[in-house]
């Protein structure tokens, strides 16, 4: 009987494991996207189902209430979270799943102790490990993208060092768990927790020196951490499906990391040991930000208006100034103003634009508009020579020609959007502050580039009057 | 190493190239449904959760267990609901609205 249940436990985490990378399979198309979650939530249903019927559970009264209280919180969470809130969603969810993963490892610990054999106690170890770090270190992420912590990087003397240190001291503590003789002092559980809460500690030393515009790189890097230390809690329980979801989860983090880092042009060590430069480079800072205003032409929403009125392309970059002023939909409604007077819009993507990966896509689709005029940095590069006014809302570094242009800028080799090539280049900005990493945009100041001061969304929403003025005007006479 | 940990260690490997493959195949515009997607289906430490807290070895066990269950299950509910409502803004054309 108790075999023939294991059998069942078994190939119900089978069906499982190939239903969630079948799902992850359908997420390659727009098309059969949505049918992709309904197949890993039929495989996450199966899993759960499964894992009840294993002889190891007892009892079940503290599982429903957690269940309950989980799923409520969940639910509130998906309902209710804004999209320009993603970001900050996605790390808080990171958080949870290596206080989870984090809690099982020392729960382990607490259960078999030391009679754990050696392979289940290396990855306990981990696990406790890895957990810990993903979940101080996606709370971190989450204050800094919510605000409440500084998005400027952080330094302090011997930071990489103090870093290394804190890693190798975590590999020796735990070696000596899996060393250590299960009668001898101190208990297993006792070494866990010291590497607990050195990983806790960790998880805020390594984020904490990170700027806001890395920040797409540290989510996914965190996701790289999260699905890690959930395949070492399947290797610590026996667990197949655990390892798999794992090694998918952590295998996806590292794809987009890299992917990020690419498009930023830098290495993960870059981004995670690189703050120190960007930190000496922001001292200039007040003084860019004076003559950039003395040489940039800054322009009314009159002579925006003049300017795409006779535009017939447009190109439009969003960056992460339209996700901060919520500007999406006043976006939206420029491009339909545009439309209406017989321009074509289109709309070009930076992959690091924004805080996460696929962040400005998810804004502009909540906004309704169409994602085939949404195109990515390669296929519309080439088409801003041919456009007659690209607008720049909210972007930065993604738009500097001195990442072409310019060896000496630290941004030197990133690929970013020729938006300069445009016949007219107009900016929506804050202010003259340069972006997180201090990084002066001769963009702003080029005789082709207009700049439009001020919230985005209000200026925006100011140019679709002027432009649906003009239009029921002509309309008139 | 035991054969269970070669099995184990067998599994990690074809599951990442499997991986690898089929997440390098979706595209730019669907990265962040992806990044909630798989961080739903990384709530499967429910799973190890659910021994835990069901275990009935009593006391501080089952308390991190149901912490951890309910940490779990927020990433697996959340996650989904939220990757789907997500997917249900991407239109080919505009939605008819006003």
């Amino acid at each position: 009987m108790s075999s023939m249940t294991t059998t069942i436990v078994q190939l119900a985490y089978l069906a499982a494991s190939l239903l969630f990378i079948l799902g992850l399979a359908a997420m390659n198309r727009t098309e059969t996207a949505r049918r992709g979650v309904r197949l890993a939530e039929a495989g996450m249903l199966l899993a759960v189902v499964g894992t009840l019927l294993h002889h190891d559970i007892v009892e079940y009264q503290w599982i429903a209430i957690a269940v309950v209280i989980g799923a409520a919180i969940g639910t509130a969470m998906a309902l209710y979270i804004p999209t320009v809130k993603m970001p900050e969603r996605i790390a808080l969810s990171h958080a949870f799943g290596g206080l989870a993963v984090a809690l099982v490892g020392v729960a382990e610990l607490l259960r078999h102790g030391a009679a754990l054999d050696e392979l289940a106690l290396t990855a306990v170890g981990l696990e406790v490990f890895l957990g810990a770090i993903t979940f101080t270190g996606s709370l971190v992420a989450f204050g800094k993208l919510q605000g409440m912590l500084p998005g400027r990087p952080i330094v302090w003397p011997l930071q990489t060092a103090g870093n290394l240190l804190g890693v190798v001291a975590a590999a020796a503590l735990i070696a000596w768990l899996v060393a250590a003789p299960a009668s001898s002092p101190p208990p297993a559980v006792t070494i866990g927790l010291v590497v607990l809460a050195l990983g806790a500690i960790l998880g805020v030393t390594l984020v904490v020196p990170v700027g806001g515009a890395d920040m797409p790189v540290v989510i996914c890097l965190l996701n790289a951490y999260a699905g890690l230390a959930a395949s070492a809690t399947g290797f610590a329980l026996g667990n197949n499906v655990l390892i798999i979801c794992g090694a998918l989860d952590g295998g996806s983090g590292v794809i987009l990391g890299v992917m990020m880092s690419r498009a930023m042009n830098r290495s993960f060590r870059d981004v995670l040991f690189g703050a120190s430069k960007a930190g000496a480079a922001a001292p200039t800072k007040a003084q860019t930000s004076t003559s950039l205003a003395a040489a940039a032409a800054v322009a009314t929403l009159d002579d925006a208006a003049d300017v795409l009125r006779g535009a017939s392309s447009v190109i439009i970059v969003p960056g992460y100034g339209m996700a901060v002023s919520q500007a999406q939909h006043a976006v939206r409604d420029l491009a339909a103003a545009l439309a209406a007077n017989g321009a074509t819009v289109r709309y070009a993507i930076h992959p690091v634009a924004g805080r996460m990966p696929g962040h400005m896509n998810v804004l502009l689709a909540e906004a309704n508009v169409p994602y085939d005029q949404l195109h990515d940095l390669d296929d519309i590069n080439d088409d801003f020579e041919a456009t007659d006014v690209a607008l720049v809302i909210g972007a930065n570094d993604v738009v500097n020609p001195a990442a072409r242009t310019s060896p000496s800028s630290p941004i030197y080799g990133m690929p970013v959007l020729a938006v300069e090539k445009a016949r007219a280049t107009i900016v929506f900005k804050r202010s003259f502050d340069p972006g997180f990493a201090g990084v002066e945009n001769e963009l702003f100041t080029l005789p082709s580039t207009m700049m439009v001061l001020g919230d985005a969304k209000k200026s925006l929403a100011g140019l679709v009057g002027q432009l649906r003025g003009a239009d029921e005007a002509r309309k008139a006479a | 190493m035991s054969v269970t940990t070669i099995m184990g260690l067998y599994v990690f490997a074809l599951a990442l190239i499997v991986g690898w493959r089929v997440i390098s195949h979706v595209p730019h515009l669907l990265h962040t449904p992806l990044m909630s997607a798989t961080n739903a289906i990384s709530g499967i430490s429910l799973v190890g959760s659910l021994v835990a807290a069901g275990s009935g070895h009593g006391g501080v066990t089952t308390l991190l267990g149901a912490i951890a269950v309910c940490a779990a299950t927020i990433n697996v509910v959340g996650g989904f609901l939220i990757t789907d409502r997500m997917l249900k803004m991407f239109r080919r054309r505009p939605e008819v609205v006003r």
